[in-house]
């Protein structure tokens, strides 16, 4: 018996704690805060969230499925370099192109104050930036990614084809699209939206910029405004309920996602785009492009310079890039040395026991980060103030906090939301070590370690590599977790962009955020050298 | 005769700077199943699109009925040519199931007509039992009549296999294209395919188009192209053979090493022109009493004959197709003559 093929029961244990002691949080008493909450503010969060997922579901939807069809199917100028591009605004934070599109388009903003100077005063007429559809345009413009990445995927592995079939069939291209061709994309586009959706409503930086009030920012500020950490829990058990939804539909697209399988990619040619209409789909694209990525990041970077003053303090900023290195660092290694142990254990010991373990303890991802932390941060207090009774009683010393003020809160709750992440690789490339592969090595006399060594790190690395990359960035870019469990001077990248913003001091976080983008393009040119292969 | 249904009038279709097709020309009759056998990358499956009207050409024109559906400034929409497609990998609809899949093609149809279309075919195909299953659920045969089924409801003018069998067992394949040899016939469907398989070919198409480096070679019964191939790639490509050097004696008679042949001559020549005679296995039988000896050097068990690899006294091999109860071991010598009625020769120097 071996300890380690009890890591999945555990790793799922630890996701479900946080869950349970969240839930079972709504069915405590009241308190008077949570009164005066549900009376005041609950309804328009409740609408607040349901315009915003609504809104960024349309919108990513009509940007990802059109983007998709176009850069799948057509030739038209810049359509090679279109199709990897439009993946790119992943790699800014949702919450940096929040605050630069406050920064541009505010009242005192840049675009505004040009206006002004040119048409005599009078903007009354310019939509404010801080609305519901200043924030809903600005989440569409950064999570319509995802939906393109896999509407794409399926269209390319059977959108001409289908298209052809409805032809073979009398249909012409309009109807053959409508009626063949989104119907099979189906569970593609659905598993993209709900991940646009998880995304959503996960997100803390963006609304806070925006002082969108929505259930992570109502959490935030009932805890560390009104310091009332049982009120902020009754809130997040409100929202882990609409994500439980969100997590079950997911799942339903997923598995359905497997027989629509087409594995035969056609070397079909292109349609071509001609006259006017390439000239549309190419504006068209580009102007998403502009506006999602090229923009920003040109903004980001003009305020990087501009904030480099002489007086610039580098030590500070060079604490927050190490804070944020190591404890990504750190994080990645933690959250890939026990995802290996949960491949293992679950390669070595199958069964349907096994397999939910598995998927329980890969589910955080779909957890939002300020539900985690008061998940993690409850139960870990308790066992602290066990612990330091226990140490006084039985040892008559005097331990204070042992695990609040550490890292060990932050390190728990980034383990339970990034698990998935460096699962999928990770297990991706263990599939690919068949039992007929060792028993292949032992056959040709190696056996434990000497078979790891030679057979499965050599066949393993990539993906470890892969999901040691994908954790670390999604950890230094993370903001609510680090925001509100982290050690006191324990501030990141994140944490600065956070303090500034909500001063409305753009320049001052440019540098961290253009940081936090070069970061976070090392993942998508990884995925696009394995895409090219 | 019947009427001409289908025409391909020197179409050349070209990817970029790749020529895929050369100079591509056929008839088909209405009723007919015809062919397009060829090794992979051989421009065939481009054939079969452009005729579909997938793709466009680029000199050359089709004529569907005698009107032209394509040429190098023209070109139908495909969902205007009423012509049916089976897709290689089938492409049904997976959200879509058996009696919807088959149903698809038919929204002009009102909805009784529709299901009553729907119910015959199913009927047609054996698939009544099964109409309300998914794709994913049907075996690989299944999948392939249910493609069959949903491109034949329409009533196309034209069907269009691209390697329809080639997802399947080799067990299957032959029967299953002997069901659509007869499906198509009852139904007095006219019908192009596209395959690699030359039995599958010969099982189900009266005539078949051998094509090589985007041209037809030859256009031909099974029978000839076995029999009478025009080429040396359609002799090669077809069926088992090897070429032995010859002589040409006169207008009956070529010499080779195994003796005399005698016979009517396919490509004649001068008497005393060299040639390669192509000898395939049936033409070599087996017969003890004769003087001439070759040593088996390797022989594969086909059950009812035995294929003996067998070299000659001066080296050269030639393949003979044996009654299996004719056992002899490697290295044994055994008596054989030739048989042959028609001879296929080429000069020398031509492909």
């Amino acid at each position: 018996m071996t300890i380690w093929r009890l890591v999945p029961f555990i790793t799922a244990a630890l996701v479900l704690a946080p869950v349970g002691v969240v839930v079972s949080s709504f069915f405590a008493p009241a308190s008077d805060i949570w009164q005066h909450l549900f009376e005041t503010t609950l309804p328009l969060l409740l609408i607040n969230t349901l315009w915003l997922a609504l809104g960024v579901i349309v919108g990513t939807a009509l940007l990802g499925i059109s983007l998709a069809w176009f850069t799948a199917v057509y030739e038209f100028p810049g359509r090679r370099f279109f199709s990897w591009a439009l993946l790119l605004p992943l790699a800014i934070p949702a919450y940096v192109t929040a605050f630069v599109a406050l920064g541009l388009f505010d009242f005192t903003g840049p675009i505004q104050t040009t206006l002004r100077t040119w048409l005599d005063n009078d903007l009354s007429w310019f939509p404010d930036i801080r609305s519901r559809a200043g924030v809903i345009i600005v989440m569409t413009l950064a999570f319509y990614p995802y939906v393109y990445l896999l509407a794409r995927n399926a269209f390319l592995s059977q959108g001409k084809r289908s298209l052809e079939v409805a032809q073979s069939l009398g249909f012409n291209r309009k109807q053959g699209f409508f009626k063949v061709v989104l119907p099979m994309a189906r569970p593609w586009i659905a598993g993209g939206i709900m991940l646009v959706l998880m995304e959503t409503l996960a997100d803390f930086g963006t609304v806070a910029v925006f002082n969108y009030n929505t259930f992570t920012t109502a959490i935030y500020k009932v805890w560390f405004s009104m310091f009332s950490l049982h009120a902020a829990s009754q809130l997040a058990s409100l929202l882990i309920v609409i994500v439980f939804v969100v997590i079950v539909l997911e799942q339903q697209f997923r598995s359905r996602m497997r027989y629509a399988e087409n594995k035969r990619t056609e070397r079909a040619q292109r349609i071509q785009l001609t006259g006017w209409h390439n000239w549309l789909v190419t504006g068209f694209v580009l102007c998403v492009l502009f506006l999602a990525f090229l923009l920003p990041v040109t903004q980001l970077c003009f305020w990087a310079i501009q904030s480099f003053t002489p007086d610039y303090d580098v030590t500070r900023y060079l604490e927050f890039l190490w804070h944020s290195l190591s404890l990504s660092g750190l994080a990645a290694l933690l959250i890939c040395l026990v995802v290996i142990t949960i491949v293992y254990a679950s390669r070595r010991y199958p069964g349907s026991v096994m397999r939910y373990a598995v998927r329980t303890a890969t589910i955080g991802y779909a957890l939002p980060g300020t539900v985690l932390a008061i998940g993690v941060y409850v139960p870990l207090t308790w066992l602290d103030g066990q612990l330091s009774e226990l140490a006084l009683r039985w040892f008559q010393i005097e331990t204070g906090q042992l695990i609040q003020g550490t890292l060990i809160t932050m390190l728990i709750a980034y383990l339970i939301r990034f698990m998935a992440v460096s699962h999928y690789p990770i297990d991706g490339a263990m599939q690919r070590i068949t039992h007929s592969i060792d028993e292949a090595a032992l056959s040709l006399g190696l056996s434990g370690w000497a078979m790891i060594r030679e057979v499965h790190v050599p066949i393993l690395k990539s993906g470890i590599f892969t999901a040691a990359t994908l954790v670390f960035v999604d950890v230094m870019k993370e903001m609510p977790i680090t925001l509100m469990t982290r050690p006191f001077g324990w501030d990141t990248l994140a944490v600065r962009i956070f303090e500034m913003t909500s001063e409305g001091q753009w320049e001052q976080a440019a540098l961290p955020a253009v940081t936090l983008v070069l970061a976070g393009l090392i993942p998508i040119f990884l995925f696009m050298r394995q895409t090219e292969k | 005769m019947g009427t001409v249904l289908l025409q391909l009038n020197n179409i050349r279709q070209t990817y970029g700077e790749q020529v895929v097709i050369h100079d591509l020309s056929l008839t088909l009759q209405k009723g007919d199943i015809g062919c397009l056998l060829g090794p992979s990358g051989c421009g065939k499956t481009t054939a079969l699109r452009c005729i579909a009207g997938f793709e466009p050409v680029s000199a050359g024109e089709i004529l569907l009925n005698g009107v032209c559906v394509s040429s190098a400034d023209f070109l139908v929409l495909p969902e205007q040519r009423r012509i049916g497609m089976v897709f290689q990998d089938y492409a049904l609809f997976p959200h879509l199931d058996v009696a919807a899949n088959i149903g698809f093609g038919l929204h002009r149809l009102t909805r009784v007509e529709c299901e009553r279309r729907v119910d015959e075919l199913l009927q047609v195909v054996q698939l009544t039992n099964v109409s309300k299953k998914y794709p994913h659920e049907l075996s690989g045969g299944q999948q392939q009549r249910v493609a069959l089924a949903r491109a034949l409801a329409p009533k196309p003018e034209l069907l269009l296999l691209d390697e329809p069998f080639s997802n399947l067992d080799v067990s299957l394949r032959e029967r299953l294209s002997m069901e659509v040899r007869e499906i198509l016939k009852d139904q007095g469907i006219t019908a192009i395919l596209v395959t690699h398989d030359q039995a599958e070919a010969f099982a189900i198409a009266d005539e078949i188009g051998v094509m090589h480096q985007g041209e037809i070679q030859q256009w031909d019964t099974a029978f000839n192209l076995y029999h009478r191939p025009v080429n040396r790639f359609v002799a090669n490509f077809v069926g088992q053979g090897v070429f032995l050097p010859g002589r040409v004696i006169n207008a009956q008679q070529i010499e080779i090493e195994l003796g005399i042949l005698t016979g009517e001559i396919s490509q004649l020549c001068d008497s005393g022109c060299k040639v390669d005679v192509l000898v395939r296995p049936d033409d070599i039988v087996y017969d003890d009493a004769s003087p001439l000896q070759a040593t088996v050097i390797h022989k594969a068990f086909r059950g009812a004959e035995i294929l003996y690899t067998l070299r000659l006294v001066n080296g050269a091999k030639v393949i003979a197709l044996v009654p299996s109860h004719h056992n002899h071991v490697i290295g044994e010598k055994i008596g054989i003559k030739l048989e042959t009625d028609h001879i296929v020769a080429f000069h020398r120097s031509t492909q």
